[in-house]
């Protein structure tokens, strides 16, 4: 285009053409925007059908819904804890284990991979986190829990469970299910995910960085703690967060393995279950009324554990920011 | 090209018009009695052309279907009460009968080995006893060698008709279980080591995964499976093994006829050789249903079910409903609906 032309006024072309693109940009925005706005449609619209239908159910108990271990359809008393227990238990043993393992996973595929290993390993571990969830559920009744009843449990028992006061986690019959065996499951569920976002994300870590921190001498570990780690970090907690989102509403392998028993125990080894498996087996069968509304509550439960998770997350990232802000 | 076209097109008429004349009956509820009504439909449709699509999705899922008016015939396992069966204008009939099996799986112990009377069995599934050592089960087992263990309770996770009848049997037998646990489709079972499977499968899967561990599945599956059943003792105090003669001989001994709405489990029946844990699966059916047509050919269905389907029944390990029963509904009940 001309430099002169566009100092003189435009021509009535070039206006309709301005006239066109302005009405494009309009709808542009107007249809991303319906795009944008109708998650937040279908989020409200979620909550307000899952407050009303669990309303008949948390005016009856109360707020002590959550906070009540009855389950006991024939005499009509409900309560939620049990089922918020074994949600938060399984997704905690979950994470306790699965964060590690990626964690070494990813950094084992990062830095120290020899390159002909490095595909097969990352293909392998990206093809476990595509096996669907009824898989792990079979594989975890079948398959795990006997092995896991025979050979895994008797020695913890015998080591871990002989520990005054934190022995009782590891004390009970080796049954093989139970909210041990649920968290087991979904740890080598949620595992790689994890792996598999903090791959990615090590990966974008400039070579520059990590060049220049090994140029001057430091070691594998002390580059990971002190180069890749701050640079990745809302990474690594957003790949976690995934992984214990998945963890907390995992439905179906957890009712395989979990034991599907309303009762609250301090062992681990004991059958529980958690809000997943209690929807998933009750929910077909409930009668309209108490028991049908209290399925709805504990989904409503699912949803503010999830929803507070997700607060602590940016909370974390957040504060984290500051500090090192503070630092430099 | 043009002979194919011709020849789809005559094809694609054909079964338009095949599809317009037979109706498409739709029924939802009772997983239970699902292979025996599959086996009827395919033989209905082979004979009439009329198709039925049965969901089996539970017996509670078959009540509010049938309320929500979305199919033509409700199942239940659970029968619903009379004056519940008034209140929505609808009618109930049994229209097969089959057994609830306690399976369990100890060491060296054989299918049928193990005698059991009823209050034995609900305090095991109420965690009183807790071993299989325990002095109460060995003196109905003289000779019979059993291996101590602590005993893992397997029950029904999800709501279930199968549950209703096994704890409505338990809780006929033993007051302490009645008032302590109840009976329904779903209980809050009180023994410390109880596993929770879904469905029969479920429960079947974790009895023969989890040693000493005792469940109850319905017969056919039992059967199916070879899972080592126990002998119960029943009413008239003979220890008797689960079969279709034992079902057939505890549903002998009711009289659907003096019932109100035809309800009721036959557990715990009067009877030599009466199988305690028997129960029907029910059929819900409105007397005035908004579709006639489907209405009718539903009761032409069991009509056929009861008359031509028992030989089915038998060969699927059900138990056919007794022909004076199935005279008075037909006499009865059938002629309540209104079809036209």
């Amino acid at each position: 285009m001309d430099i002169t032309q566009s100092h003189s006024a435009p021509t009535p072309q070039a206006l309709k053409i301005a006239k066109v693109q302005r009405i494009q940009d309009f709808l542009f925005y107007v249809i991303t925007q319906f795009f944008a706005l109708s998650v937040l449609i279908a989020l409200m619209g979620i909550l307000i059908s899952l407050l009303f239908n669990a309303w008949p159910a948390l005016s009856t108990f109360g707020p002590g819904f959550f906070f009540s271990l009855d389950w006991d359809v024939v005499k009509g008393q409900f309560g939620g804890l049990i089922a918020i227990y074994g949600t938060v238990v399984t997704s905690v043993i979950a994470l306790v284990i699965a964060v590690p393992l990626s964690f070494g996973i990813a950094l084992f595929l990062t830095e120290l991979c020899p390159s002909y290993l490095r595909r097969p390993l990352g293909t392998a571990v990206e093809l476990l986190a595509a096996v669907p969830s009824i898989i792990y559920g079979m594989f975890g009744l079948f398959i795990f829990a006997p092995l896991f009843a025979e050979y895994i449990q008797p020695p913890l028992a015998g080591t871990l469970g002989q520990i005054p006061g934190f022995g009782i986690l590891f004390s009970g019959a080796f049954n093989g299910i139970g909210i041990l065996c649920a968290g087991l499951i979904l740890a080598m569920m949620i595992l790689p995910f994890i792996a598999s976002v903090m791959r990615d994300v090590f990966e974008i870590v400039p070579p520059v960085l990590k060049e220049s921190a090994y140029g001057i001498g430091c070691t594998t570990w002390e580059v990971v703690r002190n180069v890749v780690l701050p640079y990745t970090k809302a990474g690594v907690i957003g790949g976690i967060m995934l992984g214990l989102g998945r963890a907390l509403g995992e439905t179906m392998a957890v009712t395989f393995v979990i034991g599907n028993a309303h009762r609250l125990s301090a062992s681990l080894f004991s059958p529980g279950t958690s809000i997943a498996s209690t929807l998933a087996n009750e929910f077909g069968e409930a009668e309209a009324g108490n028991h049908l509304s209290s399925l709805y509550a504990l989904g409503l439960a699912l949803f503010i554990i999830t929803f507070i998770v997700l607060a602590c997350a940016k909370w974390m990232l957040i504060n984290m920011e500051k500090k090192q802000g503070l630092k430099t | 090209m043009k002979f194919l076209f011709k020849s789809v097109l005559i094809i694609g008429v054909v079964t338009l018009a095949h599809t317009a004349f037979a109706a498409d009956m739709t029924g939802a509820g009772a997983t239970f009695p699902y292979p025996i009504y599959a086996k009827w439909a395919e033989a209905y449709k082979a004979k009439t052309g009329s198709n039925l699509n049965y969901q089996s999705i539970g017996s509670s899922g078959g009540i509010k279907q049938i309320k929500a008016k979305t199919v033509d015939f409700g199942a239940t396992d659970n029968p619903v009460k009379f004056e519940d069966l008034e209140k929505d204008g609808m009618v109930q009939f049994p229209a097969i009968i089959g057994g609830v099996v306690p399976i369990i799986n100890v060491d060296g112990i054989k299918p049928g080995d193990m005698k059991i009377d009823g209050p034995t069995l609900a305090d095991i599934f109420q965690g009183i006893i807790t071993d299989w050592s325990d002095k109460r089960i060995a003196i109905m087992n003289p000779g019979l060698k059993i291996p101590a263990g602590p005993i893992t309770v397997v029950t029904r996770a999800d709501g279930s008709g199968t549950t209703a009848i096994f704890t409505d049997y338990l809780a006929k037998t033993s007051t302490l279980f009645k008032d302590a646990v109840g009976s329904g489709a779903s209980v809050k079972w009180p023994a410390a080591t109880t596993v929770g499977g879904k469905g029969n499968e479920g429960v079947a899967a974790n009895v023969t995964r989890v040693k000493n561990s005792i469940g109850y599945v319905e017969y056919a599956y039992a059967k199916k499976n070879k899972m080592t059943h126990i002998t119960l003792k029943n009413q008239a105090g003979n220890f008797v093994a689960p079969d279709d003669l034992t079902f057939a001989a505890a549903a002998a001994g009711t009289d659907w006829s003096k019932i109100p709405g035809m309800g009721t489990f036959i557990t715990n029946a009067a009877g030599a050789n009466s199988w305690p844990i028997t129960g029907a699966s029910f059929i819900l059916l409105y007397k005035n249903p908004e579709n006639k047509a489907n209405a009718a050919e539903v009761i032409k269905f069991f009509d056929f079910g009861f008359k031509d389907g028992k030989k089915m029944a038998e060969e699927l390990d059900y138990v056919p409903m007794p022909d004076s029963t199935t005279d008075f509904i037909r006499k009865n009940v059938f002629t309540k609906v209104v079809t036209k």
